[in-house]
């Protein structure tokens, strides 16, 4: 089970409906791999509906439900909708295999540097923000970075360490703009990671400081 | 009339976010927000005049027998509710009922779907409407809209074991509201009905930040430990 869960702020603002895109996805995947967090946005599912019960309502136009009922023979009974069935052997959260689709071979995958890899999701919010996937090969680390904005990363397949840390599949790390980090992966498969950041990073390290202008992420 | 009352009270409101706000407001939709007076927004809070059992056996008729009968009953409570949170949420009167409607749409054609094991009823709607809002505010910045949004994928099931009758668990939460010190009951209703960010809560409430933080954090540690307590209870 993950050790590390979304903080409550962004699990109360994703069942309130009020997360960003990048975000929603990044909180929905995780809620697929994480009982703690997922009964932590049931019960503000719960909070909402109570909220519901107790509004103070407004009527609709007078026809309102008429014009409903005329429609309803019209309509068949319909299931929950269904993420599409992956492909490519990875065991994905179905919000997450909604945007990537049945293989994520076939997104746009860019090489960053030597075993680092990333590709861009279609999520976005208008401000800024964006998800892609980070494939990073074993025993490779992400460069010394820091980050303009935040930085939200959710562990899909594989570990990395940052620190003392071990993060691994469902947990949650987010990285404010204090923090100055360089994630290594740990254990000998790939790590895979879906990550928002809502401004491109900064590289820090020696080295970086001189490719930054170079690497947009 | 009064709907055109309404629009320009909102109207009047209306203000676009400001940049200086976006470290508060980093998790939130970019679009503009509403503000409105904290000094009117209600703390008492209203009885239901339909029961949870009730509204699980209507919701049951509809996925059994297609009972319009039913469905009315369900579109009179929930409908103008729906409406009302649309419009706290910043959405024009005339799209809120439209969206109540479309949600009221979806409860018919997936009511075969609603376990009442894993919710209660309110909380089900509640889930449908927030996801229809989601819907239409990303189907305005992306007109390629997919329809297979994935707000529209049911949250991952849960073991049955963890979860009490949920129509129980709807009434331990409105009664931990009831409880709750108005100041907190506020910040709660900020948080659901007024898209906004705590810093933006805080610059209307004239609190500190912190302030706001820890009323909404003591708020929902509460409200959780009622559903939870309950859960210990049955066992």
């Amino acid at each position: 089970m993950p050790a590390f869960h979304a903080p409550e702020e962004m699990l109360l603002a994703y069942a309130s409906g009020s997360l960003s895109e990048p975000l929603s996805l990044v909180v929905a995947s995780h809620i697929s791999l994480d009982d703690t967090s997922r009964e932590a946005v049931a019960d503000f599912e719960e909070v909402g509906g109570a909220l519901i019960e107790e509004i103070e309502p407004v009527a609709l136009s007078s026809d309102a439900l008429e014009s409903i009922l005329d429609k309803l023979d019209d309509l068949e009974a319909e299931s929950s909708p269904s993420a599409p069935v992956g492909r490519d052997g990875l065991d994905l959260p179905p919000a997450l295999r909604v945007y990537v689709g049945e293989d994520i071979e076939a997104l746009k995958w860019r090489s960053l540097l030597r075993g680092v890899q990333e590709a861009e999701i279609p999520a976005s919010d208008g401000e800024g923000s964006k998800a892609r996937l980070l494939r990073i090969a074993p025993g490779r680390a992400v460069p010394q970075h820091s980050h303009r904005g935040f930085e939200v990363t959710l562990v899909l397949e594989g570990a990395y360490r940052d620190g003392e840390e071990v993060y691994g599949r469902g947990d949650m790390q987010v990285a404010g703009d204090t923090v100055d980090h360089r994630p290594v992966v740990e254990g000998d498969v790939p790590c895979l990671c879906l990550v928002v950041n809502n401004a491109p990073i900064r590289l820090t390290g020696p080295l970086g400081r001189l490719i930054d202008p170079f690497i947009r992420y | 009339m009064r709907i055109s009352a309404i629009m320009q009270e909102i109207a009047d409101h209306l203000e676009f976010a400001e940049f200086p706000l976006k470290m508060q407001s980093k998790w939130l939709v970019d679009k503009p927000r509403m503000t409105f007076d904290v000094s009117r927004m209600e703390t008492r809070t209203k009885t239901a005049d339909v029961s949870a059992q009730a509204l699980q056996a209507m919701v049951a008729a509809v996925a059994a027998d297609r009972d319009k009968g039913a469905f009315a009953q369900l579109f009179a409570h929930f409908a103008p509710r729906l409406k009302a949170y649309l419009i706290r949420l910043g959405t024009e009167p005339g799209m809120a009922e439209e969206l109540a409607q479309e949600a009221l749409i979806m409860v018919w054609r997936r009511a075969s779907t609603f376990d009442p094991a894993q919710a209660s009823v309110g909380t089900w709607v509640f889930t449908i409407a927030r996801n229809k809002r989601i819907d239409a505010l990303r189907r305005q910045r992306k007109p390629d809209f997919d329809p297979n949004d994935p707000s529209l994928l049911p949250e991952p099931v849960e073991s049955a074991d963890r979860r009490v009758e949920a129509s129980q668990r709807q009434e331990k939460v409105r009664q931990a509201l009831r409880s709750l010190p108005p100041e907190q009951v506020e910040v709660v209703r900020m948080a659901y009905f007024e898209d906004k960010a705590h810093g933006t809560i805080a610059e209307e409430t004239d609190l500190p930040l912190g302030t706001v933080k820890s009323r909404l954090r003591l708020a929902m540690t509460r409200l959780r430990k009622a559903l939870h307590e309950e859960e210990n209870e049955d066992r």
